[in-house]
């Protein structure tokens, strides 16, 4: 097959060739690995590329500009939040003191980083009205998970064994699910109301001795606050379950509602979508989790702990034995909170408050720019995020949200969220957030309504696109059915390693 | 906006909250203009103690990480791009983990390998139930010199219907320290209770070195899976996964070029043989065309994942950390083949002087098996030594009584570990103080600043 | 377009055609349709009992996946080796090489409890 285009780039297999790179480390001497016994010792050297380092720099500099970014344009991707990054936290998280600290050394040599996990704590307690925080699952689905092992410890200590069900809506993110899969409960999917809510009646119904919990997102996965949450979260504490938020759309309610002054027992939050850490191409991210008091008991292991004379400590392993213990290695995505530490302290508590307020004002403009060509489901305000449809434009013309999603990228932008969440038809979840113009915003919108019209005039401009992109639409089918997911050198020459 | 929507306060927009649910204030500290919030945050950072010589390692280790690995990684192109679901705009992203699939695949001699797990310890757990879901068995083996914290990861994750159980250690002789194959050989022998998966590090946490390959015959012949935890830089001089037939290797990808942070964000390395393709959670990137048939990425098996898989899914993860793998993709192409050798090898040779200089001022190994680069040391009263040591500017790596409190053998142990970056400088600072600290004879000046400059700071990417 | 009139259909888009004691098994053009690109079908073991409208396989298209459910009871003879190499079969030819199982029948009067080919068209007409 043809190997590239203008743009596009060999693999660093193909670019490697023997007997180059190297000026990096010093030779060892030749007896380093005598002490090793042979039976442990690889065989073959492993097949990796030798390259110079002007080449692997014009590589991923090259690879690079293949992306689309949110430094390069504008990301509305719902339920992502995809903010802008500061640059401050990038320099902040390098600082040599808080990157070169081993998560093992002596609490006494990390003072300043358990300084800042700690406030961090405080912080998010706060802003969720929760009342203690763990910093130590690695992404909101591990935030998810340890949500969800705390409520089976907490219905274990009870003594009670019937609670096998976790009750999520139909609009719930896929994770809810796999989440209570993985601690062994069932998922009861009630399905939401027709103005997009969830159904009370439906819930109250499912609810009863087998619910363990129930996982809401609120504002709910439309965009869409839950304005029945009040007798939801009663109903709920009412059978003895506890209720789990899903705090992926946070950034819609800084300041206006904190879920644990609402009754919910547990949440995580998403800090690569509501405090700015960067998404970097699927991650890192981290989830922290925030507690009541019916679940601080359950919280994981260690818990960060301030002594009297103000220092601080980690937690003994062991010290606390009603801990659900540990979710993964030390501490957490330290560098990660790092980041989220200095984008709450650089807004303070009103600018938080600001933050939610100009997500929802510009998700609300939008909504009102596109309400004339594009299905709007549910005719009320939204949150940060609102679902538009393509149904009717199907029905029309035949041209699908998906090609709709494809002809965005020749306008330059970067397509919404499509097909989530599933009970909208042709659906666009659009999540613009604080950080944008209202010129990127108008011009948005105006792409979209020339796409509407496009797709009544030349609708195979839309179903052919992406035509401006680095590559054109991928065959999927094979890629799944042939999986090719390793490179194979096309010589099954090894170089052996020079002495 | 405001004007648009015909309204007059962006409050508005709020009103289908509850009264009784609103909320009435943030009580956060004021916002800080960024010339203050750096002069806070550099203030913070300076109250950790990061200029020791250090011998800590303990399945974190310090690595010289080539400046032109986080540059690269410094470009918004990278950091701030999303998770590649439209592959068209994402072909950066999308090759780079295909790349960093390739390379890992090499490394740890298996054919699948997933765009990345969290860390070491989740990506074991989540390998210990790709056994039971394979096998349809509900129990697992780990050896008690597999890392703490996996072990008490795994615990947690297993703590519905699935059975966790520890291998013992051999107790005396060369093979102290290392799974002791005959236990393990009983409790896989327990047909009422058959074994999904057996799990063992290499190196240990205690840094010897196992005999995989007798493991890993132990484990087929009772019709369970083999797990093997690695180190990645290790893997360029010692026999890999795929070559001793385990199934399944996981493990942390910090030490390819990722700086310590206290904690991560690290690279949770998870791979298996094709056999299990399916049974992998998390992402995979793999080779296709387009319409026009130029070669091209796409993330594939997608189906395997919750947001289709759902209830269903193999495991409930997202967001992984990709631009971690993206980091160790750069340092591997950077350092290539040779250069990987050499940081292993190097490593050895520094503990092999390391050895030499602890032993020569009484100190000697507690175990008497091979090690690559970090052991076990035993000394009286070891918490009170290395905080002694640690005011002399030595971090003398891990109180083995802190991590492994039950294990009465280990109850004087520091773990030690010596990498490339290790100078001979910090390991007479260390052998010196050590020497004087057990002793009894206060330091001289000289000696006590002496460490505090040397250290080649270990940079690397956040 | 209407479907085969000599299978009989489940609610769930699987269809059976019965030879003697014989059950051959898959899914219909409608199913196959709504999937999308079929990557891979997963299917029980020869041996197996099945139970009718029980799920007893999983069919992956690129974004989506279903479960198998079965239209009868009965002993799995044989899963149609040619899917894992071709599972596009399904998509070609959903009604005779991308056929899924053979199942030996346990109950012939299960049949009278699925859709004849005009009710299956109608349930799909009405969406």
């Amino acid at each position: 097959m043809s190997v590239t285009g203008p743009r596009l780039q060999p693999t660093i297999f193909e670019l490697g060739r023997s007997g180059r790179g190297g000026g990096k480390i010093p030779h060892p001497p030749k007896d380093a690995l005598d002490r090793i016994p042979t039976a442990a010792r690889r065989a073959v050297p492993p097949a990796l590329p030798e390259m110079n380092e002007p080449d692997v720099v014009r590589h991923y500099v090259n690879l690079s500009q293949l992306n689309y970014a949110v430094d390069t344009g504008f990301y509305p991707l719902g339920s992502c939040t995809m903010k802008f990054n500061p640059k401050l936290n990038e320099w902040a998280a390098r600082l040599p003191g808080f990157a070169n600290l081993h998560p093992m050394a002596p609490d006494a040599a990390a003072q300043g980083t358990l300084q800042l996990l700690f406030e961090l704590e405080v912080a998010l307690a706060e802003i969720s009205g929760m009342r203690a925080v763990s910093l130590q699952p690695a992404a909101g689905a591990q935030g998810e998970l340890t949500g969800i092992l705390m409520i089976r410890a907490y219905h274990r200590a009870r003594g009670d064994s019937e609670r096998s069900e976790v009750l999520v809506p139909d609009s719930s993110h896929g994770t809810n699910p796999a989440t209570a899969s993985m601690a062994g409960y069932t998922t009861v999917t009630v399905p939401s109301a027709a103005d997009g809510g969830v159904d009370l009646d439906a819930f109250r119904a499912a609810l009863g001795p087998r619910t363990a919990a129930v996982m809401i997102t609120n504002p709910s996965t439309l965009g869409l606050f839950e304005a029945r949450i009040g007798e939801l979260l009663t109903a709920v504490h009412e059978v003895g379950a506890l209720a789990y938020m899903d705090g992926a759309n946070l950034n819609a309610i800084m300041g206006r509602f904190k879920p644990g002054e609402a009754g919910f027992d547990v949440m995580h939050f998403n800090v690569h979508k509501t405090f700015s850490t960067p998404h970097g191409g699927g991650g890192p991210g981290a989830g922290p989790v925030g507690v009541g008091e019916t679940l601080l008991p359950f919280l994981p292991e260690p818990r960060i702990l301030r002594e009297e004379d103000g220092s601080f400590r980690l937690e003994r392993t062991g010290e606390r034995p009603t801990s659900i213990g540990r979710m993964r290695s030390f501490v957490g995505n330290t560098g990660v909170l790092v980041r989220a530490y200095a984008y709450i302290r650089a807004h303070g508590g009103s600018g938080l408050r600001e933050v939610s307020d100009d997500a929802v004002l510009a998700a609300n403009y939008l909504k009102h720019r596109l309400a004339g060509t594009y299905d709007i489901p549910h005719d009320r305000a939204c949150k940060h995020e609102f679902v538009a449809s393509a149904a009717t434009i199907k029905k029309r013309t035949g041209v699908r949200t998906l090609d709709i999603a494809k002809r965005l990228i020749d306008y330059g932008f970067h397509p919404p969220t499509i097909y989530f969440p599933l009970i909208v038809e042709e659906g666009m979840l659009i999540e613009p957030t604080e950080t944008e113009s209202i010129e990127t915003l108008d011009a948005f919108a105006e792409a979209l309504i020339a796409i509407a019209g496009e797709a009544a005039t030349t609708p195979d401009l839309v179903t052919g696109a992406p035509h401006d992109a680095p590559v054109r639409r991928l065959d999927e089918a094979t890629a799944a059915r042939q999986p090719n997911l390793r490179w194979r050198p096309m010589t099954g020459v090894q170089t052996p390693c020079p002495d | 906006m405001l004007e648009a929507l015909g309204l007059t306060s962006v409050d508005q927009l709020f009103e289908d909250i509850p009264p009784a649910l609103r909320a009435t204030r943030l009580d956060l500290p004021e916002p800080e203009p960024e010339l203050h919030l750096a002069a806070r945050l550099s203030a913070l950072a300076a109250r950790n103690l990061t200029d020791l010589a250090s011998f800590l390692g303990a399945g974190v280790y310090r690595h010289w990480s080539p400046p032109a690995v986080d540059q690269m990684l410094l470009r918004g192109e990278w950091y701030t791009a999303y998770t590649p679901y439209q592959p068209e705009i994402s072909q950066g992203t999308l090759q780079s983990i295909y790349e960093y699939e390739s390379l890992l695949a090499e490394l740890v001699g298996l054919d699948v390998v997933s765009a990345s797990h969290y860390e070491g310890a989740a990506a074991t757990a989540e390998a210990a139930l790709m056994t039971c879901r394979a096998t349809r068995r509900d129990r697992v083996l780990v050896s008690r010199a597999v890392h703490p914290h996996y072990r008490e990861t795994l615990r947690t994750y297993f703590g519905g219907d699935l059975e966790l159980e520890e291998v013992p250690l051999v107790g005396d002789g060369d093979a102290a320290g290392t799974t002791d194959l005959a236990a393990l050989e009983r409790l896989l022998g327990d047909t009422a209770r058959p074994v999904a998966g057996v799990i063992a590090a290499q190196p240990n946490f205690l840094g010897l070195l196992e005999p995989m390959p007798a493991i890993g015959e132990l484990a087929h012949a009772a019709g369970a899976l083999f797990v093997a935890v690695v180190e990645p830089v290790s893997l360029a001089v010692l026999a890999p996964p795929g070559e001793y037939g385990a199934d399944i290797a996981a493990g942390e990808g910090q030490p390819l070029g990722i700086a310590p942070q206290y904690g991560g964000p690290y690279l949770g390395i998870l791979a298996c043989t094709d056999a299990l393709v399916r049974q992998i959670p998390g992402r995979l990137v793999g080779l296709t065309t387009d319409l026009d048939g130029q070669r091209a990425f796409v993330m594939t098996m997608r189906a395997r994942e919750q947001d289709i898989r759902r209830d269903k899914a193999a495991s409930n993860i997202c967001t992984n950390q990709a631009l971690l793998a993206l980091a160790a993709s750069v340092y591997l192409a950077t350092i290539g083949p040779h250069g990987l050798r050499d940081v292993a090898s190097l490593g050895a040779a520094r503990a092999s002087e390391l050895e030499q200089a602890l032993a020569a001022v009484g100190v000697p190994r507690v175990h008497t098996g091979p090690y690559l680069n970090e052991f076990a040391v035993r000394v009286p009263d070891a918490p009170a030594v290395h905080r002694r040591l640690l005011d002399r500017g030595v971090l003398a790596g891990l109180v083995l009584a802190e991590a492994e409190p039950d294990d009465p053998s280990l109850a004087d142990g520091l773990l030690v570990c010596a990498t490339e970056v290790t100078t001979a400088e910090e390991i007479a600072l260390f052998a010196d103080a050590l020497g004087e600290v057990l002793g009894g004879r206060p330091p001289t000046a000289v000696e006590a600043g002496a460490g505090s400059d040397r250290r080649i700071a270990a940079g690397g990417v956040r | 377009m209407s479907v085969p009139t000599d299978l009989r259909y489940t609610k769930d888009h699987e269809w059976v055609r019965v030879d003697g004691d014989e059950a051959t098994v898959g899914i219909t053009a409608y199913a196959a349709d709504q999937l999308g690109d079929i990557v891979f079908v997963e299917l029980p073991d020869t041996g197996r009992t099945v139970d009718q409208f029980a799920a007893f396989g999983v069919v992956e298209s690129v974004k989506a996946v279903s479960d198998l459910f079965a239209p009868v009871s009965g002993e799995v003879i044989e899963g149609n080796a040619a899917l894992a190499g071709s599972p596009e079969l399904v998509n070609t030819s959903p009604y005779d090489d991308g056929w899924m199982v053979r199942v030996r029948v346990a109950e012939p009067a299960q049949l009278d409890d699925l859709l004849d080919a005009d009710a299956y068209d109608a349930l799909i007409a009405a969406g």
